[in-house]
C-alpha cells in the first residue's frame, strides 16, 4: 500500500549556506546505499526526501538506516484528491501502525482542496473511529499521529516512524584518518567519526611475523563493516616490525608503549597529509590502559600538530561493546588473533611517562629513518562494503 | 621462493594421479551411481574400485568400507551410531584424553545424553597405560575409542594390545581413529581385531571432503544421515564420486612402496630431531622419543620462543609448519594434548609441529634446520 518513503534529515537543514551541499551529499549517499535495488526516483521537497517504493519498503528502509544524516523515515500511502479515497488510505495506515490511540493531523499546501485542514481532521478521524475497533482519539498524547498532506499531485498519508541513524552525511565534514588495530574500540571510533560526517581512511600497523596474516584479514573485515555505513574506504597498512624491533633494542622497557604510540602518530601524521585528512581518529578511552592516561596522551600528542579526535574518550568499555555489537564489528574484533604483539608489551609500562625522559630515550632511535622506511613500504587497499550490507 | 611444506598432518597436496582421477569423474564419468543407465553404472564401478583401494590399505573387505564427508563425520558416526545402537546393553564409553576434538566433543554430547565416558590419561610420552584401560573396563562398557597416532605429538597407541584386552575382558566394541596413522603405520583391522576405524582422504595426498568408516561385517550401527539408499542404506546422500575416486587413488599410491616411503619419512624426521636438538641449545622434543612415535610427526619447543611468532618467521622463508594445536595466544588456551602430557608452560606455548608427507625429501633437512636456527637466534637477540 505504501508508494514512497518520506525521509527526514532534521539537523542538516539548519546549516545555512551549506545546505545544498549537505543535501546533495546525503542524496549521493542514499543512492549508493540503494545500489543493487531496482532504480527509483528520489525527490527533494521542503527539507525532506521522498523515495519511491516498488513494494520493497523493508529492503529500502534497512539500507537507509545505515545512511548518516537521516533522522527518521515514514512509509507513505498515496490517495487521489478525493475525501473517500483519503479516508480509506488513512484506515490502512492506521491499521499498519500499532497502538490504541491516535489523532489526525492535516496540512494543506494545496488550497484548492475544498475542505480546510480541521475539517479533514474531523472527517477522517470520524471515519477511522467507526471503521476500527478499540481505537480512541487522544489529541494531547496520541499513541500515533495519522498525517494527511493535501498536495497538488495527491494526498500523502503516513504514520509509522522508522528511526534513522542521525548524524551528518558522510563526507560533509571532511576526511579523518582512523588508527585501526583490530580490537573492539577503534572500529567504534570510526563509526562515530562517520556519524559526524567524516569520510575515513583507515591506517593499520602490521607487525608480521609477530602478528599473523589473519590479524590483517581481521582489519580488512572490520573495514568492510565500516564501509557498509560510509561507502568504500581506503585502508593503509603500515609495516611496523622494524620499528618495534628498534624500540625494543634501543629504548627502556617502561617506555616501549609510549614510544611505539609516538612512532605510530608520526607515521599517521604523514599518511594524513598524503590522504588530505586534517584529523586523526583513535579508539582511545581515558584511563583504559597505560597509554591512555592523560599524561601518556599528552606525551604522545606532542609529535602531531593535527587534531587527534577520540570519540570514545568518555565511554565505558561496556558502552563501547554495546555499540560494537549493534554495528556488527564486535564478533570480528574478538577473533583471537593478536592485534599488538605481546612480545613487545612490557609487564609494567609507565603510566605517567615524563616527556623529557621519553625524548631522551628516543635519541637512541633513528626516528626519521624508521618513519621514512615505513612510509616507503605502505600497502594501500580499497575495501568495498559487503554487497548485501548497503 | 621455493616452499618446504612440513604441515602434512594438517593437510597434504593432492598427487597428480589423484587430480587426474578426480577430473575424469567430474567432467566425464559424472553420472549418479544410483542412476539406472550406463553412466550411472560407470560411476558405480569407479566407486567400487575406490572402495577396494581404500580397504586394501587396512586389510578390510571392500563391503566394510563406507564413504563419508571426511574423518570428522566418520568419528561422529562411529561414536553416536554405536552408542545409539547399543544403549540398551550399556551406557559406558572409554576413550583417551588426547583424542581429536571430533571424538572428545562427541563424547561430551553423549555425556549430556546420559552416557558415561572415562577419559584415560596418557603417560608423558603420550601413550595410555594398559592397566588403566583394564581398570576402566566394565560390564556396561559398550565402546572403547582410541587414536592410532596422535595428531599433535605423533605418539602411537598399542592398538593390537588394546584390542586383545578389550575383547578378552568386555563386550565392548573397539573404534580406532586411524586418520593420522593411515598410510603412515601398518595396521590391519582384521588381524588387530578392530571393529570400527575412521579414515580421511586429505591426510594421504587425496582430496579434502572425503573419508571413510570401516565397519566390521555384521556390526550394528545406527546411521547418522538418513534419506537415501546409498552405501547400502547406511549413509544417505549422493556419493562424492570425484572425491571418493581421488581418495581411492591416494590409498592405492600409499599402499605402493609403503615400507620405503615410511622409512624415508622416519629418516628425515630422526635427522631433523637430532640436528634441531644438537644445534639449538635448549630445544626439547615433546611427546614420544623420535624413534618411538609415528614416522612423520615431530613436536618440538625452543626456550623463550612463542610458537606463533616462529611459524610466521619461518613462513617468510617459505617453510610451513604449525603449532602443536590451534593455540590462540589471546585466550591463552593451550592444547589439550600438551596439557595432558603435563608439559611446562613454555613448552606448551612454544610447541611447533613438523609433519612430513610423501613428497618431502632429505634435501629439505638442511635448509629447514638452518632456518629454524636463524629464526630462533633472531628472536633470542630481541
Amino acid at each position: 500500500m505504501y508508494t514512497s518513503l518520506l525521509v527526514r534529515y532534521g539537523e542538516i537543514s539548519l546549516k545555512g549556506n551549506n545546505r545544498p551541499y549537505f543535501e546533495d551529499k546525503l542524496l549521493d549517499n542514499m543512492r549508493r546505499a540503494l545500489a543493487g535495488l531496482p532504480p527509483r526516483r528520489m525527490r527533494k521537497t521542503f527539507g525532506r526526501v521522498f523515495v519511491d517504493l516498488h513494494d520493497d519498503l523493508e529492503a529500502v528502509a534497512r539500507r537507509l538506516q545505515r545512511v548518516f544524516g537521516i533522522i527518521s523515515m515514514s512509509p507513505v500511502a498515496t490517495a487521489p484528491l478525493e475525501l473517500e479515497a483519503i479516508k480509506k488510505a488513512a484506515l490502512a495506515v492506521l491499521k499498519d501502525s500499532p497502538g490504541t490511540t491516535f489523532k489526525v493531523q492535516t496540512q494543506r499546501p494545496n488550497k484548492r482542496f475544498p475542505l480546510t485542514s480541521p475539517e479533514v481532521n474531523q472527517e477522517v478521524g470520524a471515519y477511522l473511529l467507526t471503521h476500527s475497533q478499540g481505537q480512541r482519539v487522544d489529541v494531547h498524547h496520541p499513541g500515533r499521529v495519522i498525517h494527511v498532506e493535501i498536495r497538488d499531485e495527491g494526498a500523502y498519508i503516513y504514520s509509522r516512524i522508522i528511526p534513522g541513524p542521525g548524524g551528518l552525511p558522510v563526507g560533509v565534514t571532511g576526511r579523518g584518518l582512523l588508527l585501526i588495530s583490530g580490537g573492539i574500540d577503534s572500529p567504534v571510533a570510526g563509526y562515530m567519526g562517520m556519524k559526524r560526517g567524516l569520510e575515513l581512511t583507515a591506517l593499520h600497523f602490521h607487525s608480521f611475523p609477530f602478528t599473523s596474516e589473519r590479524s590483517k584479514e581481521k582489519v580488512i573485515d572490520l573495514c568492510r563493516v565500516l564501509a557498509g555505513y560510509g561507502g568504500p574506504l581506503r585502508l593503509v597498512v603500515a609495516p611496523f616490525t622494524n620499528i618495534q624491533k628498534a624500540i625494543r633494542q634501543n629504548c627502556p622497557q617502561e617506555f616501549y608503549v609510549t614510544i611505539m604510540r609516538r612512532m605510530m602518530f608520526r607515521i599517521a601524521r604523514a599518511v594524513a597529509a598524503r590522504e588530505d585528512a586534517p584529523a586523526v581518529l583513535t579508539g582511545e578511552s581515558l584511563g583504559q590502559v597505560a597509554s591512555q592516561t592523560l599524561q601518556s596522551m599528552a606525551v604522545i600528542n606532542k609529535v602531531v600538530d593535527l587534531p587527534v579526535l577520540r570519540p570514545l574518550v568518555a565511554w565505558d568499555k561496556s558502552e563501547i561493546i554495546e555499540v560494537a555489537r549493534r554495528i556488527g564489528t564486535y564478533d570480528i574484533s574478538i577473533r583471537p588473533y593478536e592485534d599488538c604483539c605481546t612480545l613487545f608489551v612490557p609487564k609494567h609500562p609507565a603510566t605517567k611517562p615524563p616527556l623529557a625522559r621519553v625524548e631522551a630515550a628516543e635519541r637512541n632511535l633513528a626516528v626519521a629513518e624508521l618513519v621514512e622506511e615505513c612510509l616507503a613500504n605502505l600497502e594501500i587497499l580499497t575495501v568495498e562494503p559487503e554487497a548485501t550490507a548497503m | 621462493m621455493s616452499i618446504i611444506y612440513l604441515d602434512n598432518s594438517a593437510t597434504t597436496a593432492a598427487l597428480p594421479e589423484v587430480v587426474t582421477a578426480m577430473k575424469e569423474m567430474l567432467a566425464e564419468n559424472y553420472g549418479n551411481p544410483s542412476s539406472l543407465h550406463g553412466l550411472g553404472i560407470r560411476a558405480e564401478k569407479a566407486l567400487g574400485e575406490a572402495r577396494r583401494q581404500v580397504a586394501g590399505l587396512i586389510g578390510a573387505r571392500p563391503t566394510e568400507i563406507y564413504f563419508t564427508s571426511g574423518g570428522t563425520e566418520a568419528n561422529n558416526w562411529a561414536l553416536r551410531g554405536l552408542a545409539r545402537a547399543r544403549r540398551r546393553q550399556g551406557r559406558h564409553l572409554i576413550t583417551t584424553a588426547i583424542e581429536h576434538p571430533s571424538i572428545l566433543v562427541t563424547c561430551r554430547r553423549l555425556e549430556a545424553d546420559g552416557f558415561e565416558v572415562t577419559y584415560l590419561p596418557p603417560d608423558p610420552r603420550g601413550v595410555i597405560r594398559l592397566a588403566d584401560l583394564e581398570a576402566a573396563l566394565r560390564e556396561d562398557t559398550i565402546l572403547v575409542s582410541v587414536m592410532s597416532v596422535n595428531n599433535e605429538v605423533g605418539s602411537r597407541q598399542p592398538v593390537a594390545d588394546i584390542a586383545r584386552l578389550v575383547h578378552s575382558r568386555s563386550q565392548a566394541v573397539l573404534h580406532v581413529d586411524h586418520i593420522q596413522g593411515y598410510g603412515k603405520i601398518p595396521l590391519n583391522c582384521q588381524e588387530a581385531g578392530i571393529d570400527l576405524m575412521s579414515l580421511s582422504g586429505h591426510k594421504i595426498h587425496g582430496p579434502k571432503g572425503v573419508g571413510a568408516l570401516y565397519i566390521k561385517e555384521g556390526l550394528r550401527l545406527e546411521p547418522l544421515l538418513l534419506g537415501g539408499d546409498q552405501e547400502t542404506g547406511r549413509r544417505a546422500g549422493t556419493e562424492n564420486t570425484a572425491g571418493i575416486a581421488g581418495f581411492g587413488v591416494a590409498a592405492h599410491l600409499a599402499a605402493t612402496g609403503f615400507a620405503e616411503r615410511t622409512a624415508r619419512m622416519q629418516e628425515i624426521k630422526l635427522e631433523l630431531a637430532r640436528r634441531l636438538v644438537a644445534e639449538i641449545p635448549g630445544a626439547v622434543i615433546n611427546g614420544p622419543a623420535p624413534e618411538e612415535g609415528a614416522p612423520n610427526i615431530l613436536n618440538i619447543s625452543f626456550p623463550g620462543v612463542r610458537a606463533e611468532v616462529l611459524i610466521h618467521m619461518l613462513e617468510q622463508r617459505g617453510i610451513y609448519v604449525s603449532t602443536g594445536s590451534a593455540c590462540h595466544s589471546r585466550r591463552e588456551s593451550a592444547s589439550h594434548v600438551l596439557q595432558a602430557l603435563h608439559l611446562e608452560r613454555w613448552r606448551q606455548d612454544g610447541a611447533i609441529r613438523i609433519s612430513l608427507g610423501a613428497l618431502n625429501t632429505p634435501a629439505e633437512i638442511d635448509p629447514t634446520v638452518t632456518a629454524f636456527k636463524e629464526c630462533v637466534q633472531e628472536l633470542w637477540a630481541l
